[in-house]
């Protein structure tokens, strides 16, 4: 006999009676999100803007001014310095347009030759390569995308497809806005991120989808948002299993993972909570308004 | 479903079998391993270069200039061809590697058309408009070009890197013009660095000295002679010392076989040696020339300029600039291994530090347990008896994917160390799906086999779209291409695979076997 239980069986949510609600919310984050995107724009790292980061762990106490001003003097441009962890690491960010970028490297550690320092990470990206890298990016975003409304157009019928891919860009578009609200750094990692939290919602999605089809074919009494809010229910204990299991993992990444992924675990985080959030209460309620009520015409 | 067959049963076993055999290295330390007899395979997943340390480098070869140097010998040799075959011409100029001239005449168009057939294979030509032509190397040529240059550049680069003495380098062709270059253990790269960033062309020369260099400054040129700042010798007023050199009888440091640091007179110097056919080049035009001064050419700049007392026939010499020892030991090295056809530039380069790299190592080793014992305790709270059999499958599921990971030599980076916490996660999924579909099952009142098959059955479906969605996903992350991106999409799509594996045939048959033991009147879940 189980120990533990996370929701009664036989819940009877009515998530439908609240789809107006939840929709108008949602299109409203999402535009919210998208003016952030396109107003406050996202931090970009190293890795699409081209630049050079350097990570270097201090043996003694270091006196952060002292540092920037010893920077300032190497005419690089700006160079950031932010301390991370413990007070002796510091990560510098020098987008240096003047000078050979490669160098910018060499001419740090030169000035601080003195010091006793170990260089945890240096890492050095030209512009071309981070202009290419971003293309890389997009395009691997919206293939998949694509990849997934084929599978379930295929699978499915069009407008679950439809609903899919419409959830999908939402929970995409609210990460995105996430790293802009925060300014989190963005970056390769952080394209990986959005991708897995893609695969991740849609993943939900079928499972809540496959249900509603099965619905679809049983109960042709009842209407179409009874359909899917038996589904739902049917599904809810699955679904708030599986985000629980996958938060387990994360949660103790993100606090034993080290500093180099937090902002990574940090977005796959948010994106088991919007995903698990979207696939109830934007993709389902969605279907209603896409004419997927076909129960009629379905064969047995 | 709820019959498993015979050899479910065995390639069950036989996959726990294999995944216990291949991920048991990982386990030990590679001392202990040596002590492992020799048909237990002691193979270690690959650590990638953000978990062991070491340098990833982008190169771009500049394969540009190797394009309009070639065009201008080419251009060079057309010009030689028109005269000695009496075409007149005029307005000859090359444009971004565009030939154009005028023919004077008219009817000496097929003598032209006749000198440019030899030249078939390599360029393309028009006429425009205006009479002139224009002519430009064809795909084909730029293509071969390319190619030669960065696999020779390739080649030098190897034999720079091998010289320098790291360990298990990787180095390959990226795109049309890229070289990536991996090498673990190397955390200071900025020598190595230095070394990839000289072209290394060595040429041994004649000086002219009807030429001072001070008129040189002033901007006097003489026909045949080119002119060449020096390394280390200053003028009164500060500036590096010009010099005009012979263009003609020169010698090419391809030449060499041999170079070495040694100490001369109490200053390091290099050391070098000539083949055959450079030796007597050598002896040649040491002979011709006694009393002058012969200009040691280095990328474009005298680094030291003897006077010619004897002539030297051995075939052998020594370089004097005003080196260190480091500096005498890294020329030496580069002339060994040779000139790259075309300068080199670093377009990316990310280096971890031993620290960082082990600090990961042991945070993503501490992240992996500890995720894993919580979801084993959780399953259990929440599924009994049943979520300890999935959390068996799942150690299984862990060793398979680590037992793939090695054996076919995927290299674990730490995003790759997330994708498998994540798959940890996930993994548990298709289990849960099968274990609320069995629980709805329950309320059918149907024998606890049957209940058991019809959830099984019910729940595959699910299972199957609900991963291949998630693997389009995945595939697609593979095909971003980045290292490190990369590293976490091999790990999460073979996670995916390996654990629609270990759920479905996995905890089946152990809960089958546990059925048929206990022969439970219901099921309690």
């Amino acid at each position: 006999m189980p120990i533990l239980r996370i929701i009664k069986n036989d819940t009877k949510i009515n998530f439908m009676r609240i789809k107006k609600i939840t929709l108008f919310i949602s299109a409203i984050l999402f535009l919210f999100s998208l003016s952030l995107i396109f107003f406050k724009g996202l931090n970009l790292g190293i890795d699409f803007t081209g630049g050079t980061l350097i990570e270097a762990r201090f043996k003694e106490n270091i006196d952060l001014n002292n540092l920037r001003t010893k920077m300032n003097k190497l005419d690089l441009g700006e160079v950031q310095l932010q301390t991370i962890g413990n007070e002796n690491d510091i990560i510098f960010r020098v987008q240096d347009k003047k000078n050979n970028q490669a160098k910018t490297i060499e001419i740090i550690k030169k000035s601080l030759s003195d010091e006793s320092v170990d260089y945890r990470r240096t890492e050095f990206v030209g512009p071309k390569v981070g202009g290419e890298l971003v293309e890389a990016g997009i395009i691997a975003v919206i293939f998949s995308l694509i990849g997934i409304l084929i599978y379930i157009w295929v699978r499915f019928q069009w407008n679950f497809a439809l609903g899919a891919i419409i959830a999908l860009v939402h929970d995409v578009i609210l990460t995105l806005g996430f790293f802009s609200i925060l300014q989190f750094e963005f970056n390769l990692a952080t394209v990986a991120a959005v991708l897995t939290i893609a695969g991740y919602s849609i993943n939900d999605t079928v499972v809540i989808y496959d249900r509603i089809r099965e619905s679809m074919r049983k109960y042709k009494q009842i209407t179409f948002d009874e359909v899917i809010n038996l589904s739902l229910n049917g599904t809810l204990s699955r679904t708030l299993m599986t985000s629980l299991t996958t938060l387990l993992a994360l949660i103790a990444l993100f606090i034993f993972g080290g500093i180099v992924i937090s902002s990574f675990i940090v977005a796959l985080i948010w994106g088991v909570f919007i995903g698990t959030y979207s696939s109830l209460y934007i993709a389902s309620p969605l279907l209603t308004y896409l004419k997927s009520d076909n129960r009629q015409s379905l064969k047995e | 479903m709820v019959q498993f067959k015979k050899w479910q049963l065995y390639l069950v076993i036989l996959f726990s079998f294999f995944a216990i055999i291949f991920s048991l290295p990982n386990f030990f330390s590679k001392e202990t391993l040596k002590k492992f007899p020799a048909f237990i395979p002691s193979e270690q997943i690959v650590l990638g270069l953000d978990l062991q340390g070491g340098s990833y480098l982008l190169i771009e070869v500049d394969t540009q200039s190797v394009i309009s140097e070639n065009f201008e010998s080419f251009s060079d040799g057309l010009r030689l061809s028109l005269r000695k075959n009496k075409i007149p011409y005029s307005k000859f100029n090359i444009k971004n590697n565009n030939l154009f001239f005028k023919i004077r005449n008219e009817d000496k168009k097929d003598d032209l058309s006749k000198i440019l057939s030899n030249y078939s294979q390599d360029i393309s030509f028009e006429y425009l408009d205006d009479g002139s032509t224009k002519i430009f190397f064809n795909n084909q040529k730029i293509k071969t070009i390319q190619d030669t240059s960065v696999s020779q550049s390739i080649e030098v680069v190897r034999r720079r890197v091998d010289e320098y003495g790291t360990k298990e380098p990787t180095i390959q062709r990226q795109g049309i013009n890229r070289i990536l270059l991996e090498l673990p253990g190397i955390t200071e790269p900025e020598r190595l660095k230095k070394l990839l960033g000289k072209t290394a062309k060595l040429t041994l020369q004649i000086i002219d000295e009807d030429l001072s260099p001070d008129e040189i400054r002033s901007g006097k040129t003489k026909p045949g002679t080119i002119i060449y700042e020096t390394d280390n010798e200053l003028d009164s007023s500060g500036n590096p010392l010009l010099y005009a050199v012979k263009k003609r009888n020169f010698i090419s440091g391809d030449l060499l076989i041999n170079a070495f640091p040694t100490i001369d007179r109490g200053s390091p110097v290099v050391s070098f040696e000539f083949n055959n056919k450079g030796g007597r080049k050598f002896g040649k035009i040491t002979t011709e020339n006694i009393g002058k001064r012969l200009a040691i050419v280095l990328d474009k700049k005298i680094i030291s300029s003897p006077n010619i007392r004897e002539p030297i026939t051995g075939g052998k010499g020594i370089i004097t600039g005003q080196f260190t020892f480091q500096e005498a030991t890294d020329l030496s090295m580069l002339l060994r291994a040779g000139a790259l056809p075309a300068p080199l530039n670093i377009i990316e380069e990310r280096t971890v530090g031993p620290s960082l790299g082990a600090d990961s190592i042991k945070s993503g080793k501490f992240a992996s347990i500890l995720g894993f014992i919580l979801i084993i305790i959780f399953m259990f709270l929440i599924y009994g008896v049943f979520g300890f059999f999935a959390s068996i499958a799942l150690c299984f599921n862990l060793l398979i994917l680590l037992a793939i990971l090695t054996s076919i030599k995927a290299t674990l980076t730490l995003p790759g160390i997330a994708g498998i916490v994540l798959t940890i996660g996930m993994a548990v999924d298709a289990n849960v799906l099968i274990f609320e579909r069995i629980k709805e099952e329950i309320k059918h009142n149907l024998s606890p086999i049957a209940t058991i098959d019809t959830g099984y059955k019910e729940a595959f479906k699910t299972i199957i779209d609900a991963n291949i969605t998630t693997l389009i996903a995945a595939i697609m992350l593979f095909g971003l291409g980045s290292g490190p991106v990369k590293g976490f999409a091999v790990t999460l799509s073979i996670g995916i695979l390996t654990s629609m594996f270990t759920a479905i045939m996995f905890t089946r048959i152990l809960i089958l076997i546990w059925l048929k033991k206990k022969l439970p009147e219901r099921i309690n879940l």
